[in-house]
């Protein structure tokens, strides 16, 4: 399922980073990857996200949280 | 021994001086610490990617020539950005001897990615710990005796880029570890990945030799690293058959998550704390109220207290003016010049530097904001709303503080990402009534709309409102199909705001705007005070006889559709250039009205006008048209130094002149129709 569809409070792991190259080596960077854990912190209808991964707090906007196939744990 | 002592040591003769290269995550205070470290006075701005070419200092220590090379800010050492090959080529091929890893200790797990990756290349690391301060302050700790055991046992130095402090021990650390690499390997992978190393380095071996960093060579060729590739170009179908890059930068993650568990303290606590507060914050239903909430009250400090201050800025300011008057008049010194110096400059600058309160209390506010970790989160908070117009979510903090004053919001739109968000932002920013455009919208919504002068006010603040939303929109939609909402940014966790860090940052806005007022609008009160004052014969005492009434005569065929033919107006809107205020005072100047803000005085002016037949048709049409056409020369200049495009800020001046002359055309064409 995308990163968006998840719930707060929840850990999924990803499975497929599908957004544009620079944006893909840039959450590499950041530790987002295949096989990453990320925590759901606060979601808007829109799909815009905040996450914790791999120790930091990131905003997502829609475009990229669309990207970002997980599952549940 | 002080730092300064130990630089002036001769450097010994004959000695090769070190070659020391800065490595960095972007914005960790690179290069800050490299200008403490060479005495450099390099640009430093607080938005990433300020240094995109490598750049070079020179300093000494204990005898030993340094030689210092900045790099651009990177996260890694792959070679898909060109800081990232800038960076590579720089510490592969310029011969550095040691790199200083500067890392931003506040959010260690982060930069320790690079650092994983500066070790592998196995040449001398020091480990810079930057920013040591906010960690202390966040009631974190980082075990300085276990962090340099899990990498490689190289040094690992606290410094404060700010504070100039630890310069003295990674000197030290450069002359003396400049030949020691890190020992060992580093981050272990899984076996099958390091079987698959080992084969690789066997057949790199076989074909170029011994190489320093062999292993660094095998790893970069598991990632399919292109310029890796292109140098030792070997066969891997035999031994691989896709890229490992996931797999190795998973390891090295895992790898950092141990390093952090066993050497940072307390983090879960302020993490926790981070959580409850954004659970509030960042809430998205309460979370748009609570950002204008706190942009009302920042709003109302900046106006309310500001403008208090403001008002004793002025006495001040008048009582000088008036001093200085009697003096020169006491010197003899001739009427022109007293007249150049009296009603040009010191009018013209000290204008200016009466909006010292309320610049100085918008950017103490304004770094509170930054400085505790909120406006991270008002991109987060603004998103939608401002991607529906194909802007950041972090365009909404410029436009607000437009509302204020235009010079400091172009300088805010520094924190947008993408050079495109910046310059859309500024863009719109200027139509955003800023504080000077209300004396303006005061004045002649009094003179001409009596009981609805409020409404009338109020009606241009959301008019400009719209408009810039409307131009964004159209750029948004003219640029086809745009890449939308890809908003990604770091959330810092929260913090009581640093003293020091809030009074840099308030020193530096006061800065800018005191240097743009002794240099833009000192040359621009003088050139205005030379247009009013010369005609074609010399010296006139007349402002009918001047170059300006001559600038003003030629421009009234084109300002009368809209109903602003008379050239006193066209000079009160070119004066209007150099601030946007001083279109009110201009045309108490040109009509002679000595106290035009008095009700005597508003009845006399409206009374002059009525003469030419302009009424409040004409009055909404002329605040339309300050509202839209170009902001003043302090806006102008700082919006050429922040774009730093001459061309595009032309551009955007003519535009707005036009978009001004369209607009205000159009309401008094169709208002015309409607009256009459």
């Amino acid at each position: 399922m995308r990163l968006n569809e998840g719930t707060v409070g929840k850990t999924y792991k990803v499975t497929d980073v599908c957004v544009d190259e620079q944006i893909t080596r840039r959450l590499e960077a950041l530790g987002v990857n295949e096989q990453t854990d990320i925590t759901i912190l606060n979601k808007k209808g829109s799909g815009s996200l905040i996450i914790k991964v791999r120790g930091t707090r990131l905003a997502l906007g829609k475009k990229i949280s669309d990207g970002i196939k997980v599952k549940g744990e | 021994m002080a730092l300064k002592d130990q630089r002036r040591q001769p450097v010994m003769e004959g000695s090769r001086p070190i070659t020391v290269g800065f490595v960095g995550n972007p914005n960790c205070g690179k290069t800050t610490l490299f200008n403490a470290f060479t005495g450099a006075r390099l640009k430093v701005a607080n938005w990433p990617g300020v240094t995109v070419e490598k750049v070079e200092g020179e300093t000494s220590y204990e005898g030993h020539a340094i030689r210092v090379v900045d790099t651009p800010g990177i996260y890694s050492l792959t070679s898909y950005t060109i800081e990232e090959i800038v960076t590579r080529k720089c510490i592969e091929d310029e011969d550095v001897d040691v790199i200083i890893n500067v890392v931003d200790a506040s959010s260690l797990e982060r930069n320790l990615y690079l650092t994983l990756q500066l070790l592998e290349l196995k040449k001398p690391v020091i480990l810079a710990l930057n920013m040591m301060d906010i960690v202390e302050e966040r009631g974190m700790e980082i075990d300085l005796h276990r962090l340099p055991e899990m990498l490689g046992h190289i040094p690992v130095v606290p410094v404060s880029a700010r504070k100039r402090s630890g310069l003295d021990v990674l000197m030290h650390a450069v002359v003396h570890h400049y030949e020691e690499g890190p020992q060992g390997i580093v981050v272990h992978y899984k076996p099958w990945l390091e079987s698959l190393i080992d084969q690789v380095e066997g057949a790199l071996r076989q074909q170029y030799g011994e190489m320093d960093n062999m292993r660094w060579h095998a790893i970069k060729m598991l990632e399919y690293d292109r310029e890796v590739n292109k140098d030792h170009p070997i066969d891997l179908f035999h031994i691989v058959s896709r890229s490992y890059e996931k797999e190795i930068i998973n390891e090295k993650y895992d790898y950092i998550e141990e390093v952090i568990d066993e050497c940072l303290f307390n983090k879960a606590r302020q993490a926790a704390m981070t959580d409850r507060i954004d659970s509030l914050l960042t809430h998205s239903v309460w979370g748009i109220p609570i950002f204008l909430g706190i942009m009302a009250v920042v709003f109302f400090l900046t106006f309310t207290v500001g403008d208090f201050l403001k008002g004793y800025f002025e006495v001040g300011l008048e009582q000088g003016s008036r001093t200085l008057l009697t003096v020169l008049e006491a010197m003899g010194t001739s009427r022109w010049l007293i007249s150049l110096i009296v009603d040009g400059i010191v009018a013209g600058v000290g204008g200016i530097l009466t909006f010292l309160p309320n610049i100085f209390i918008l950017f103490l506010a304004l770094a509170f904001l930054e400085d505790s970790g909120y406006m991270a989160r008002v991109a987060y908070v603004m998103n939608e709303t401002m991607s529906r117009v194909g802007l950041s979510g972090k365009a909404f903090l410029p436009m607000l503080l437009g509302f204020g004053c235009t010079v400091p919001a172009v300088m805010a739109a520094r924190a947008l990402a993408t050079e495109r968000d910046r310059r859309r932002t500024i863009l719109i920013t200027p139509f955003m009534s800023c504080s000077a455009r209300l004396p303006i919208y005061v004045l002649f919504a009094q003179m001409f709309f009596k009981d609805h002068a409020l409404l009338a006010a109020y009606s241009l603040y959301l008019i400009g409102l719209l408009t810039a939303i409307g131009i964004a929109y159209m750029v948004h939609k003219g640029a086809g199909k745009e890449e939308g909402d890809a908003l990604l940014i770091e959330l810092p966790e929260y913090k009581t705001p640093n003293r020091r860090t809030v009074a840099v940052y308030v020193w530096e806005k006061v800065k800018d705007y005191l240097t743009k007022a002794g240099t833009t609008i000192f040359v621009a009160s003088i050139v205005l005070w030379f247009v009013l004052n010369m005609g074609p014969g010399g010296l006139v005492t007349d402002v009918s006889g001047s170059f300006a009434a001559m600038i003003g005569r030629f421009l009234v065929p084109a300002l009368k559709p809209a109903g602003l033919g008379s050239w006193q107006i066209a000079v009160a809107l070119i004066s209007g250039l150099s601030a946007k205020e001083v279109v009110v005072s201009s045309f108490s100047v040109l009509y002679g009205i000595s106290n035009v803000n008095s009700a005597a005085g508003m009845a006399q002016l409206a009374q002059i006008l009525a003469v030419d037949g302009f009424g409040a048709l004409n009055a909404y049409a002329l605040m339309i048209f300050c509202l839209m056409y170009s902001p003043c020369v302090a806006a102008i200049g700082t919006i050429r130094r922040e774009t730093g495009s001459l061309r595009w800020t032309a551009g955007m001046v003519i535009f707005q002149i036009l978009i001004a002359w369209g607009m205000s055309t159009l309401v008094y064409q169709i208002g015309s129709l409607l009256v009459g």
